[in-house]
């Protein structure tokens, strides 16, 4: 009985939860337009307008290309948002725990976002279009460049929780949210932290397409890329999984590097201290998302795809192994 | 094994100011092969023209371009001048020139913020976009009109330089060089601006001499050319201006598309120390020889011959060729030829082993004007245009020819 009350509770944590998701990541997509424009000295659109973008996309008609496969291209727009969304159902908001967060772990979170990439890949090869198959390939290009980084951040990171004892499985998410790895490593180890909390911000944009790394989207190359032929409910549902897979990259960086929390403050007032850690938590991912994607794509402008790929194979990649062998030195010689 | 595969960029893209379509081959990324088809903005100016008289035509030629339309404006009617024997009084040649300067300045503002939209760098565009504002600003106080200005007439202007106008512009030289130099350093100190324009569409110095490249295109691939310098028109044989090369600022000319926004960059530069000598330079006077149109036009339906006006436009060099026949009030014949035209022919040349994504950038690189270049089409009256080879077109001007000199060959 009690097992079967906490799947309803679980079910309805997680549809609460996903619903507020999109919500956010629409707001936040918003804020970032509107913080993107200031600082280029333009007023910029209403915060609402990626909703109001949304709600006008859902009412028109799906226009599917003659020469695409139907199937793939009406199949890649959902499989897209659905394995974004699933990666919140991991992602520990504050000190709530992760809906799912016994079911899965980093690894399985990284896995759904390239799977939610290489969904739009399939979209855009699918559309039959040229310039959707450019869009798609450099796509794939990317991705193929920025998960060896991603991958030593994950496992260097999961090492060190494992060595240094933190409480928890050391590829779950909590056990970074709970605990801070900052304070669990020495000074050495900081640096070798910075390194990946570095790399891991240089993937973010990459993971998301925007900033110097438009690239599979590329408005004034091969205008926008894979989703060239998309229009009506599965361009909507590409631009909620935008949204989303900005959203989901701060919220990732922010619960491996930034578990800042009023835990250790109000020490005895547990549940106000989970309501303020669930409203900071979001504050800390609105920041995350503002410096290292709003920032980072007014400052710079686009790289081509080699120069990308060259960027993340080796500047990025090195960046990564520095930290992890300042790490290792850090946690080994102690 | 691989597979090359065709992929347009235009007729209508995000990337491109005009309509114009370039059919690339690309293996991957890689371009092997590029064809350039123009053709879809062809307006038949020139035809107009034949059914108007030459001060109707003035307010026509404005509307061959957008951006330099002054140029186009001034090179007609010093074209029409050059056969009715005109002379311009001297503020009237000092306030022309300050036209064209003022007009250099907006045009290659724009074109700098529209390559760093090119390269997805919309900060710099929207911060070069707010920096032409004020030179628009000036055009309008002085003219009346953001573009297409109207300003110019046979045998002077119609409007004069006031003191408090003087003063503006005055203000507006202080305002850019303080203002356009962040804007400079922010582009040109830009580790991605530089990976993504150094070493792109490179058009060495001998091929811009072997595909007649003009304007800032040929002088960023070393070349010394600036009619203003050579040819000088109007004040600019009282105000020496040397040609721009990257050689000189940079130690050596690459031609490629950085030492384009180079030379443009530059050459804002100079443009306000030739806006400030006019300024400073400018003779009392009147501004134009005959303010009564009426008169204008009854001389000119008298006068007959061929008139040439080339003037450096913000592009290159624009020539105009008319031609008046003693008694007719309209233009008989009118050939515009507009700096892009010289400047497209080395677009493939610069295609060569670049990628799809340096497409568009070196499309714009040469700042295209098609509306300015289109002044020709082929259609067999169904809307089909086909392409006509040299030898095909050479015979039909000479039956053309035979036409009109009434004999058939």
């Amino acid at each position: 009985m009690a097992a079967i009350f906490m799947l309803f509770l679980k079910f309805f944590a997680g549809v609460a939860l996903l619903a507020l998701v999109v919500v956010l990541a629409l707001l936040f997509d918003g804020a970032d337009r509107v913080a993107h424009a200031r600082m280029q000295r333009r007023v910029g659109p209403p915060v609402f307008q990626p909703v109001y973008d949304i709600l006008k996309l859902a009412g028109k008609e799906n226009i599917v290309p003659r020469r695409a496969a139907r199937f793939f291209f009406m199949l890649a727009p959902w499989l897209a948002l659905v394995s974004t969304l699933m990666v919140f159902l991991y992602i520990p908001v504050g000190s709530f725990p992760a809906v799912l967060g016994t079911e899965g772990d980093m690894i399985l979170i990284v896995y759904l976002l390239a799977l939610s990439g290489v969904a739009m890949a399939v979209g855009g090869f699918a559309s039959g279009n040229p310039i959707a198959s450019i869009g798609a390939g450099r796509e794939i290009t990317l991705m193929m460049s920025y998960e060896f980084p991603l991958a030593i951040v994950i496992t260097t990171m999961a090492w060190v929780a494992h060595k240094c004892g933190m409480e928890g499985s050391p590829f779950s998410l909590e056990t970074f949210a709970a605990s801070s790895v900052w304070d669990a490593v020495g000074k050495a180890g900081d640096f070798g932290l910075l390194c990946l909390f570095l790399s891991l911000v240089f993937v973010v944009p990459g993971e998301i397409g925007k900033g110097p790394m438009d690239i599979p989207e590329a408005k004034t190359e091969i205008l926008d890329g894979f989703i060239i032929e998309y229009s009506g409910v599965n361009l909507a549902l590409f631009k909620i999984t935008f949204a989303l897979r900005s959203f989901a990259m701060a919220a990732f960086v922010t619960s491996l590097f930034v578990p800042a929390s009023f835990a250790g403050l109000l020490g005895g007032w547990g549940f106000a201290a989970a309501v303020l850690d669930f409203l900071l938590y979001w504050v800390k991912v609105f920041v995350v998302q503002m410096v290292f994607v709003t920032l980072m794509r007014t400052a710079f402008g686009r790289l081509k795809i080699w120069q990308a790929s060259r960027f993340y194979v080796m500047r990025v990649a090195g960046l990564s192994i520095a930290g992890m062998l300042l790490l290792s030195i850090d946690v080994l010689t102690r | 094994m691989s597979t090359t595969y065709k992929v347009p960029i235009g007729p209508v893209h995000v990337g491109l100011k005009e309509p114009v379509t370039a059919w690339l081959e690309l293996d991957g990324e890689r371009i092997v092969g590029a064809r350039v088809r123009p053709g879809a903005i062809h307006r038949g100016i020139e035809f107009m023209a034949r059914e108007r008289n030459p001060i109707q035509v003035i307010y026509l030629s404005e509307r061959i371009c957008g951006i330099c339309s002054f140029s186009h404006v001034l090179c007609f009617i010093r074209a029409i001048e050059d056969l009715a024997g005109m002379t311009v009084p001297v503020r009237g040649q000092y306030i022309r020139t300050l036209v064209l300067e003022l007009e250099r300045v907006h045009s290659h503002l724009l074109w700098a913020g529209v390559a760093c939209y090119t390269i997805g760098f919309d900060s710099a565009f929207h911060l070069g976009m707010q920096l032409r504002e004020r030179v628009m600003d000036i055009l309008e106080l002085l003219t009346g009109n953001r573009v297409n200005y109207g300003v110019a007439t046979f045998g002077g202007v119609r409007w004069d330089v006031t003191p408090e106008l003087a003063k503006a512009m005055r203000e507006m030289i202080r305002y850019y060089r303080r203002e356009f130099t962040p804007f400079r350093d922010i582009v040109m100190d830009d580790p991605i601006a530089h990976a993504r324009m150094r070493g792109v569409g490179v058009l060495t110095g001998e091929e811009a001499v072997r595909y007649s490249a003009t304007g800032p295109t040929a002088r960023a691939s070393g070349l010394r050319i600036d009619l203003r310098k050579s040819s000088p028109y109007e004040a600019y044989g009282d105000i020496p201006v040397e040609p721009i090369v990257p050689q000189d600022h940079f130690g050596a000319a690459r031609g490629d598309v950085l030492d384009r926004f180079a030379v443009r960059v530059m050459e804002v530069y100079q443009s306000l120390d030739v806006l400030e000598k006019v300024l400073d330079g400018l003779p009392e006077g009147p501004y134009a020889a005959e303010a009564n149109l009426n008169k204008v036009l009854a001389s000119l339906k008298k006068a007959e011959g061929t008139g040439w006006g080339i003037i450096e436009a913000p592009r290159g060099d624009d020539t105009h060729v008319v031609h008046l026949k003693g008694g007719d009030e309209n233009v008989y014949w009118w050939k515009v030829r507009a700096p892009t035209y010289a400047n497209a022919v080395s677009w493939p040349l610069m295609f060569r082993g670049n990628e799809l994504a340096d497409a568009p950038l070196i499309i714009n690189s040469i700042d295209p004007c098609i509306s300015c270049m289109e002044r020709m089409m082929v259609t067999d009256g169904r809307g089909d245009p086909r392409v006509v080879t040299r030898a095909e077109l050479l015979e039909r001007c000479r039956r053309k020819t035979f036409d009109m000199m009434g004999r058939r060959a």
